[in-house]
C-alpha cells in the first residue's frame, strides 16, 4: 500500500515539473514580451532596460534554473503590469473562483449523481427519458452559450438576475448555474449507465434472490460498486470545472482567475501565466491523485495491486 | 537418414518480478532439451502445465529464442526470431494453436485468411489461389459455401479445421500443433485427430504432437518423449511407453489412461501439487512427489540414460545402477 | 452456427470479402441528427455559392435588423452584416477546423499508440508518460497558453485543436494492439512469416478502426465546442475570419438588443454536436454492442 501511494505521488511530481517546464518554454519561446508590453513606439533601449530589468536577456537556461529555483521559495515573479507579486495578485481572486466552482461542483454531485441512479433503476420510464435527455442537452450545449441563453432569459426579459460583476450573492446564481449544468448532465448519464452496469451483474440477482430487500440491495451492494467508476469521473470533473471558470468569468465579468487568466493571457503577462497554470496542475494533480488513492480504498481488488 | 529438425542442450530462461522492487528470479521453462525429429515422423510431447512443453513447441519453431543450446532445421542453423530469413522458413513449419477463434482474425472471412500464406509467400498465382483454397477446404472437410463464412459462425471443429488448412497452404515440412483439440469436445478430437493423421500420411508431414492428455497422444505418436518441469524424463516409441513406461511420472500418466475392456488395477496416484517452475526442487525435480525417491533423488539430478533400442530414462532407481530394485 | 438475425438485416458484401450488416432500421432522432450532419456538411462544402453576401459586405442602411426580411432572413449585425451569409461561412469554418483537428489527432494518437505497443520499453513509457501530461491540463487552458503566444493564424489553430484527444485514441490503439499481438490473431499472422507491415496494416488496425471511428464521433463535437470556446474568448480565429464561437462572442455585446446575432450560430452548434452525440452513440452500439 505505501508502495502504491508512493509511486502515485512520485507521477504527481513529474508531471507537475513538465507542466512547469511546457509552461516555461511556451511563454518564453514564443515571442517578445517586451514589446508587448511596452508598445511599438518605445526606443530601444528602454526595450533593452526592460529586458534587462525582468531578466529576459540571460540565455534561455539560465532563466530556467532561477525560475525553478524562485518557484520553490514560493516567488512567482512580479506582474508586469501591475507591479504587484504574481503569487498574491492570483492569491487574490482565488476566494472568487471558489465561490463559484465550490456550489457548482455541489450541485453537480448532489443533483446529478442521485437523477443517474434514480433512472438507472427505473429503465424506461418518463424519469429515465428525461433525465437522458437533460443530460445529453446538458452536456451538448456549450458553457458560452448557456451562459449568455440564461442572462438572456432571466436577465434581460425576465430581469429577475443580474448579469454580471460581483456585489451581492444574486449575482453569483447564473455563474453558477451555468457552470453546474453540464457537468450534471454528464454525471447524471454517466451515473446511470454506471449502475446499469452494476444491476445486471450476477451479484446483484444473488442478492435479491437471498431475500434482501430492494433498498438494502441497492444501498449495500449495488451502489458501493457504482461508486468506483464514478469517483473516477468526478475526479476528472475538477479539471473541466476549472476550464469551465475561465469561460463564466468572462461571461458574467466575475473577478476570478478565469478571468484573469485570459486578461493576462492577452497582455503576456508571464509571470500571472506561469503562476495560475501552476496552480491550476497542482490541482489537478492532487485531485488525481486523490481520485487514485479513494480508488484503492474503494476497490479491495486494486489494493493488493503490486505495482505494473 | 538425417533428423528434420533437431535440438540440442535447448535452454530458455525468463525472469519473473515479484512486485515492483522485488529482485527478478530467473525459471528455466526449459533446462537441456536434446531432441530429434524424422522426416515424417511423429513425436509427441507430454506433460503437465508448468512442464515447459509450449515453450518448447515455440523454440522449435524459432519463435522463442534460446539461451543456451542450438535448433537446427533442415541441417541449417534457425534463424532469429522475426527476421527476414525466419519469416521464409516460415512457409516450411508451421503452428496450429489450441484456441482457434484467438487464432483466426474476426474480421476476415475463412478464405481470406487460407489465402494469406500464399500470398506471404507468393507461393502461387493468384489466379490460382482460389482453386488451392477450395483444395485446402476439402482436404480438412470444410464445405465449399464455408470459404465466405467468418469464424465466429464456424463450430470450434470446424474452426480448427481452418486453422489446420492455413497451416498447410504452404506445404510446409514440419507441422508443431500445440494442444490442438483440447479446446473441443471429445467427439471432434477423434475426427481431428484421424484428419490430421491422413494429411501427414499423405504429404509427408513431420509432426510434434504437444499435448497433456496421454489418449490423444497415443493416437497419433511415433515416438513419445515426456516432460516434466523443462526436462525430458523418458523418451521411447509410443508402443513402448504405454506398455512399459519406466519413470514413475510417466507410469502414473499411463496407469491413469483408461482402456477399453480392461479394469483399472494398480493405479499409480501421484501426489503433491503440479510443480511450479519458479520454485525447483532440488536434485530430481519429481522428488517430492515419487513414491520411489530416495535420498540420493533428493540431491543428485539424474541424467537421460539410454536402456534400450532408441529408449532414455531419466530416473536413479528404475534406470541406475539399483534398476533392478525397484523394476 | 449461424448469426443471430435481428429484424431484417441486409448484408453487405465490401470489397476485399468482409461483409457488415446494416440495420434496416434507424431510430428517428438518430436519423434526423444524421441529416443535420449531412445538411451542415453541404453547406460547408458549397458556402461559396449558397452564401447571399460577402460576409464583409455591410448594408449600414440596416444595422441590427431583426430576422425575417426579405432582405436579411437571419438579421444582420451592428455593422449591418448579413447572418446568414457570416453563418453559412462560419459553418464551413468550424465544420474544416474540427474535421481536420480529429483527424489530425486520430492518425498522430493511433500511431504513436501503435508504436507503444511495438516497441515496449522506452518508448511506451515515453508515450504514456506524454498522455498523463495531457490528461493533466485541461485542454483550455493550455491552449489559451499556446494561441496567445503563438498567435491565432488558422494554421495553428487547427494543429493545436489537433492536440485534443490524441491521448484516448493513443490507449486505445496500444491497448488493443498489445491484445492482439498478445494471444491472438496478430501473433498467428506474424508466424505465418508476415512482415510488421502487414500485420498492422491487414489486420491491427481494421480491428481497431471500429473503436477508433466511435472515439472520433466523441472528439469531434467537444473540438467544436473547444474551438467555439477559444473563439468565444477572442483567442481562436480571429476576424476579418468569421467561425461559429467568434459570431457568439461578437453577438455578446448585442444581446439585448439584437439577440439573433448570438442565438443563430449558438443553435447551430448545439444541434451539430447534438447530431453528432446521438449518431456516434447509435452507430456505437451497433459496432460494439458489448460497450453500454
Amino acid at each position: 500500500m505505501i508502495r502504491f501511494v508512493l509511486v502515485r505521488l512520485f507521477r504527481a511530481l513529474i508531471t507537475i515539473l513538465a507542466v512547469v517546464t511546457f509552461a516555461f518554454v511556451v511563454l518564453r519561446m514564443s515571442g517578445d514580451p517586451a514589446q508587448v508590453m511596452l508598445g511599438p513606439d518605445v526606443p530601444q533601449d528602454s526595450v533593452d532596460a526592460f529586458r534587462k530589468a525582468w531578466g529576459l536577456d540571460q540565455p534561455l537556461w539560465i532563466q530556467y534554473i532561477a525560475y525553478l529555483k524562485s518557484i520553490f521559495t514560493g516567488d512567482f515573479g512580479v506582474s508586469m503590469r501591475d507591479k504587484a507579486s504574481a503569487l498574491r495578485l492570483v492569491m487574490e481572486r482565488v476566494p472568487a473562483t471558489l465561490q463559484l466552482t465550490v456550489p457548482a461542483l455541489i450541485l453537480k454531485l448532489v443533483i446529478g449523481i442521485p437523477a443517474g441512479v434514480y433512472a438507472a433503476l427505473h429503465r424506461q420510464s418518463f424519469a429515465d427519458r428525461g433525465v437522458i435527455l437533460l443530460a445529453i442537452l446538458g452536456f451538448t450545449i456549450p458553457s458560452f452559450v448557456m451562459g449568455l441563453v440564461l442572462v438572456l432569459i432571466f436577465s434581460v426579459m425576465l430581469g429577475l438576475l443580474p448579469s454580471g460583476g460581483q456585489d451581492t450573492w444574486m449575482h453569483g446564481v447564473l455563474p453558477t448555474i451555468t457552470m453546474s449544468i453540464g457537468g450534471i448532465g454528464i454525471l447524471a448519464r454517466f451515473s446511470r449507465s454506471a449502475m446499469i452496469e452494476v444491476m445486471g451483474q450476477p451479484y446483484i440477482r444473488t442478492a435479491s434472490a437471498k431475500g434482501l430487500k430492494w433498498s438494502d440491495v441497492v444501498w449495500s451492494h449495488a451502489l458501493p460498486n457504482a461508486a468506483v467508476p464514478i469517483v473516477t469521473i468526478v475526479g476528472f470533473m475538477v479539471g473541466s470545472l476549472i476550464a469551465g471558470a475561465v469561460v463564466v468569468e468572462s461571461i458574467f465579468s466575475w473577478p476570478g482567475i478565469g478571468r484573469l487568466l485570459v486578461v493576462s493571457v492577452s497582455n503576456r503577462d508571464l509571470a500571472v501565466v506561469q503562476c495560475i497554470l501552476l496552480i491550476i496542475a497542482a490541482t489537478m494533480v492532487v485531485s488525481n491523485l486523490v481520485v487514485d488513492l479513494l480508488y484503492g480504498w474503494l476497490d479491495p481488488r486494486l489494493r493488493s495491486h503490486t505495482g505494473h | 537418414m538425417t533428423p528434420l529438425i533437431e535440438v540440442r542442450d535447448l535452454v530458455r530462461i525468463y525472469h519473473v518480478r515479484h512486485g515492483l522492487f522485488g529482485r527478478p528470479t530467473p525459471v528455466r521453462a526449459v533446462d537441456g532439451i536434446s531432441l530429434a525429429v524424422m522426416p515424417g515422423e511423429t513425436l509427441g510431447i507430454v506433460g503437465e502445465s508448468g512442464s515447459g512443453k509450449s515453450t518448447l513447441g515455440r523454440m522449435l519453431l524459432g519463435i522463442d529464442a534460446a539461451q543456451e543450446g542450438e535448433v537446427v532445421f533442415d541441417g541449417k542453423p534457425m534463424p532469429a526470431s522475426r527476421t527476414l530469413e525466419w519469416r521464409k522458413l516460415r512457409a516450411k513449419m508451421q503452428l496450429v494453436y489450441q484456441d482457434p477463434l484467438a487464432a483466426l482474425d474476426r474480421r476476415l472471412t475463412i478464405a481470406t485468411q487460407l489465402s494469406e500464406p500464399l500470398e506471404i509467400h507468393r507461393l502461387i498465382p493468384r489466379e490460382h489461389r482460389a482453386a488451392r483454397v477450395a483444395e485446402l477446404m476439402n482436404a480438412v472437410g470444410l464445405r465449399p459455401d464455408q470459404a465466405t463464412r467468418f469464424p465466429h459462425e464456424l463450430s470450434g471443429g470446424q474452426r480448427q479445421r481452418a486453422v489446420i488448412a492455413r497451416a498447410i497452404a504452404s506445404r510446409p515440412k514440419l507441422l508443431v500443433c500445440d494442444e490442438p483439440v483440447s479446446a473441443l469436445d471429445v467427439s471432434i478430437q477423434a475426427q481431428i485427430i484421424n484428419m490430421l493423421r491422413d494429411l501427414q500420411q499423405q504429404h509427408g508431414i513431420a509432426m510434434v504432437f504437444i499435448s497433456h492428455d496421454l489418449k490423444v497422444v497415443r493416437n497419433m505418436a511415433d515416438k513419445v518423449a515426456v516432460m516434466y518441469l523443462g526436462r525430458v524424463v523418458e523418451e521411447a516409441s509410443a508402443d513402448v511407453i504405454f506398455h512399459s513406461p519406466m519413470h514413475p511420472y510417466t507410469r502414473a500418466l499411463v496407469s491413469s489412461v483408461p482402456r477399453a475392456g480392461i479394469p483399472l488395477q494398480g493405479r499409480a496416484i501421484l501426489q503433491g501439487e503440479p510443480p511450479n517452475p519458479a520454485n525447483r526442487p532440488s536434485g530430481c525435480a519429481f522428488h517430492p512427489r515419487c513414491p520411489l525417491a530416495r535420498d540420493l533423488c533428493r540431491i543428485d539430478a539424474p541424467q537421460l540414460k539410454t536402456v534400450g533400442h532408441e529408449r532414455t530414462v531419466a530416473c536413479h532407481v528404475t534406470a541406475g545402477e539399483d534398476a533392478r530394485i525397484a523394476a | 452456427m449461424a448469426n443471430v438475425e435481428l429484424g431484417e438485416a441486409r448484408t453487405v458484401r465490401m470489397a476485399n470479402g468482409r461483409t457488415s450488416r446494416l440495420p434496416q432500421t434507424v431510430p428517428p432522432l438518430v436519423f434526423l441528427g444524421i441529416l443535420w450532419l449531412l445538411t451542415m456538411v453541404v453547406v460547408a462544402a458549397f458556402a461559396d455559392h449558397i452564401r447571399p453576401y460577402n460576409i464583409t459586405a455591410m448594408d449600414l442602411t440596416s444595422r441590427l435588423s431583426a430576422p425575417g426580411s426579405t432582405k436579411h432572413w437571419l438579421g444582420t449585425d451592428e455593422l449591418g452584416r448579413d447572418v446568414l451569409s457570416r453563418l453559412i461561412q462560419s459553418i464551413r469554418l468550424s465544420l474544416i477546423i474540427a474535421f481536420g483537428a480529429t483527424l489530425l489527432s486520430a492518425v498522430c494518437g493511433t500511431l504513436l499508440g501503435f508504436a507503444a505497443a511495438r516497441f515496449r520499453g522506452a518508448v511506451e513509457h515515453v508515450v504514456l508518460v506524454l498522455a498523463d501530461f495531457q490528461a493533466a491540463l485541461p485542454f483550455l487552458i493550455m491552449s489559451l497558453a499556446v494561441l496567445a503566444f503563438f498567435g491565432s493564424s488558422m494554421v495553428l489553430l487547427v494543429c493545436l485543436m489537433g492536440f485534443y484527444g490524441w491521448e484516448r485514441y493513443a490507449r486505445i490503439a496500444r491497448g488493443l494492439a498489445i491484445a492482439a499481438g498478445a494471444q491472438g490473431y496478430a501473433a498467428a499472422v506474424v508466424q505465418l512469416g508476415a512482415t510488421p507491415t502487414r500485420v498492422y496494416l491487414r489486420h491491427i488496425l481494421p480491428n481497431v478502426a471500429s473503436t477508433l471511428i466511435v472515439s472520433m464521433t466523441l472528439t469531434f463535437p467537444e473540438i467544436i465546442l473547444m474551438e467555439g470556446g477559444l473563439s468565444f474568448l477572442g483567442l481562436g480565429v480571429q476576424p476579418p475570419e468569421t467561425s461559429l464561437g467568434n459570431m457568439v462572442g461578437f453577438g455578446r455585446e448585442y444581446l439585448t438588443r439584437a439577440p439573433w446575432v448570438m442565438l443563430a450560430p449558438a443553435t447551430v452548434i448545439m444541434l451539430t454536436t447534438l447530431s453528432i452525440s446521438l449518431a456516434g452513440d447509435w452507430l456505437r452500439d451497433k459496432l460494439d454492442p458489448t460497450v453500454s
